[in-house]
């Protein structure tokens, strides 16, 4: 039988001779991935069961990122919650406040995350694994509680949809491009419970980084999984990790129920305007967006790659006055890099804030909330009303490059009028 | 199972930080969660709902984040089920997982806020009281149903482990 990534991946973690679309299967998972939001909730499940081990604690990974450094008590207590699980577990991936990181992007630079793994995460942008090759699924907490128990999952084996991007790729346009393109073509349903493959030769030249952003961004299209087939660029990133990866691909004759092709060469910067992830607009078209905070990082765009595209614009130039500038690399590797490479100066240069990793902005849980009538421009994943603070604010969703452009001017800018 | 309430109606692509701001998940408690359910969109809600009410809604109800806290919000809020066209897939295995009843129906444009609708979870029927109507819609498949049906996914679990 011919099969699609995805469905090689599921069968290979199932016990089964055979899978299909729609089909239910109980899998056995390599990651059970949760943080300070939706950890406390299954361990106290877990706790309940009257389980007492978690099923594996080398499987078990935790990260405080939400809301920490904790931004309050009962932020902190949560916290607590994980560290004292997995002390009392002897759950080795559990990362403290400066050793922590964006879970998101911490997995995979750590080689926790690998190419043909099944990863369930108690987080929706689980499936930023995708562009591993590894099938990265966001759950609940009772679905994490469940594998503590016994390592499994149930899952429906969703259909697959092939995305071709062609064409070459113009100045400033990037993976976040790519995906606010293709959101905005099929809405934020528009891969409602299925897997989306991303192929075609825009994604074999495509950096890793780059990759991370668009598989991140598929649950905002509604879907199960966003898949990238291992390649020389993949196998680069995962060198050197102790663990095997294992490199699936589609068969030729693999079945998909859609295909989307396009050719991308004329792509501009885009923006995806409030409230939805779907609502996108070239930057260029934007006119006179006025913006009172930029927000660059995120489990989206917080790689070094995404801080060097923002640097190049920010340096030697000023936040516009009354431009609250925050820039938060993903992890304390990157913050790391950021500083050796002298990007940090230049954020700061620029009048900007340059912060410890925290999902903290993205969500409107700490680092900048945005007031009544505040709007935003941030690279991070979602723009639904009240997402980073009063329901009377309003957030644009773009790339680094243009968020840092619009940083300079104070209004939503095409980057080219920077450079 | 009979679930009979009044209708509080929503549009498509409810999200999550409608259902449940993050702002309040620094709790796991359901009623607390309740009090600020929808306030985002409808400040007045969770003081509108009766106990027992339920939640007709349009496509992708759901969608974003991961946070269970979402469902147990409407469920602390004191709504008894949820009817969408079609729901996230992440809040659809939450709602299964918490057994927060729900039920996917193509007719929910015929239903209005204030109706009293009842409805038949086994057999895939939503009963329009106010309106005298009866929508049949698809019964979930049998595993989901096992699911709800034992109160939720660790119930399933421990009962599969004793046996």
């Amino acid at each position: 039988m011919a099969y699609t990534i995805a469905e090689k991946i599921l069968l290979a973690h199932c016990g089964q001779k055979t899978i299909k679309p729609g089909e239910f299967i109980q899998a056995d998972v390599d990651v059970a991935l949760a943080n300070d939001i939706t950890a406390p909730l299954a361990i106290s499940e877990f706790k309940k069961t009257g389980f007492k081990r978690v099923f594996n604690k080398n499987k078990v990974v935790l990260v405080p990122d939400h809301f920490a450094p904790a931004k309050d008590l009962r932020s902190a207590n949560q916290c607590r919650v994980l560290a004292d699980f997995a002390r009392e577990q002897g759950i080795k991936n559990y990362f403290e406040v400066g050793r922590m990181g964006i879970e998101h992007a911490l997995l995979p630079e750590q080689g926790i995350v690998l190419p043909g793994d099944l990863v369930i995460g108690a987080d929706s942008h689980t499936c930023t694994y995708g562009a591993l090759g590894a099938y990265g699924t966001g759950v609940g907490s009772t679905d994490m509680a469940r594998a503590y128990i016994d390592g499994k999952c149930w899952l429906k084996v969703p259909a697959s949809i092939k995305f071709i991007y062609k064409g070459k790729l113009g100045k400033w346009v990037g993976g976040k491009d790519l995906i606010l393109y293709t959101i905005g073509k099929i809405g934020v349903d528009g891969a409602s419970y299925k897997v989306m493959e991303f192929c075609g030769p825009v994604i074999d030249k495509l950096g890793m980084d780059d990759r991370f952003t668009m598989s991140n961004m598929a649950i905002e299209a509604g879907a199960r999984a966003g898949l990238i087939a291992p390649d020389a660029i993949t196998r680069k990133f995962v060198a050197g990790f102790k663990r095997k990866p294992k490199f699936y691909h589609s068969d030729p004759d693999a079945v998909y129920e859609k295909t989307y092709e396009w050719d991308l060469t004329k792509l501009e910067p885009l923006v995806a305007c409030p409230h939805l992830p779907s609502n996108v607009k070239p930057a260029s078209s934007l006119k006179n967006i006025k913006v009172d905070q930029v927000v660059i990082g995120s489990c989206t765009n917080g790689r070094i790659s995404d801080l060097r595209v923002a640097a190049k614009i920010l340096k030697g130039k000023k936040a516009a006055p009354g431009v609250k500038l925050i820039v938060f690399p993903a992890t304390q590797k990157i913050y790391l890099e950021a500083v050796k490479e002298g990007l940090a100066e230049i954020f700061v240069k620029a009048g900007g804030v340059f912060s410890t990793p925290t999902c903290g902005p993205c969500l409107g849980g700490h680092m900048g909330i945005l007031a009544e009538g505040e709007v935003a421009i941030a690279t991070t994943n979602r723009n639904f009303l009240g997402r980073m603070g009063s329901p009377k604010s309003f957030v644009y969703l773009s790339g680094p490059a243009v968020a840092a452009a619009s940083a300079v001017t104070g209004k939503i800018t095409h980057p080219d009028k920077i450079s | 199972m009979i679930i009979r309430g009044k209708v509080h109606k929503f549009g498509d692509d409810i999200n999550t930080d409608d259902i449940i701001a993050a702002k309040y998940l620094v709790s796991t408690d359901a009623k607390e969660l309740g009090r600020h359910c929808m306030e985002t969109i409808d400040p007045k809600f969770s003081q509108a709902v009766s106990p027992g009410d339920i939640i007709v809604a349009g496509n992708n109800f759901g969608c974003g984040s991961s946070r269970e806290h979402a469902p147990l919000a409407i469920k602390g809020s004191g709504i008894s089920a949820v009817i969408a066209k079609n729901f996230a897939a992440i809040f659809f295995r939450n709602a299964i997982n918490i057994g927060l009843p729900f039920l996917e129906s193509p007719d929910v444009d015929k239903i209005n806020s204030g109706d009293i609708i009842e409805i038949d979870l086994a057999a895939g029927l939503i009963r329009n009281i106010t309106q005298g109507q009866d929508y049949k819609t698809e019964a979930f498949p049998e595993f989901l149903r096992d699911i709800v049906e034992e109160g939720g996914l660790i119930n399933y679990i421990k009962k599969r482990a004793e046996k």
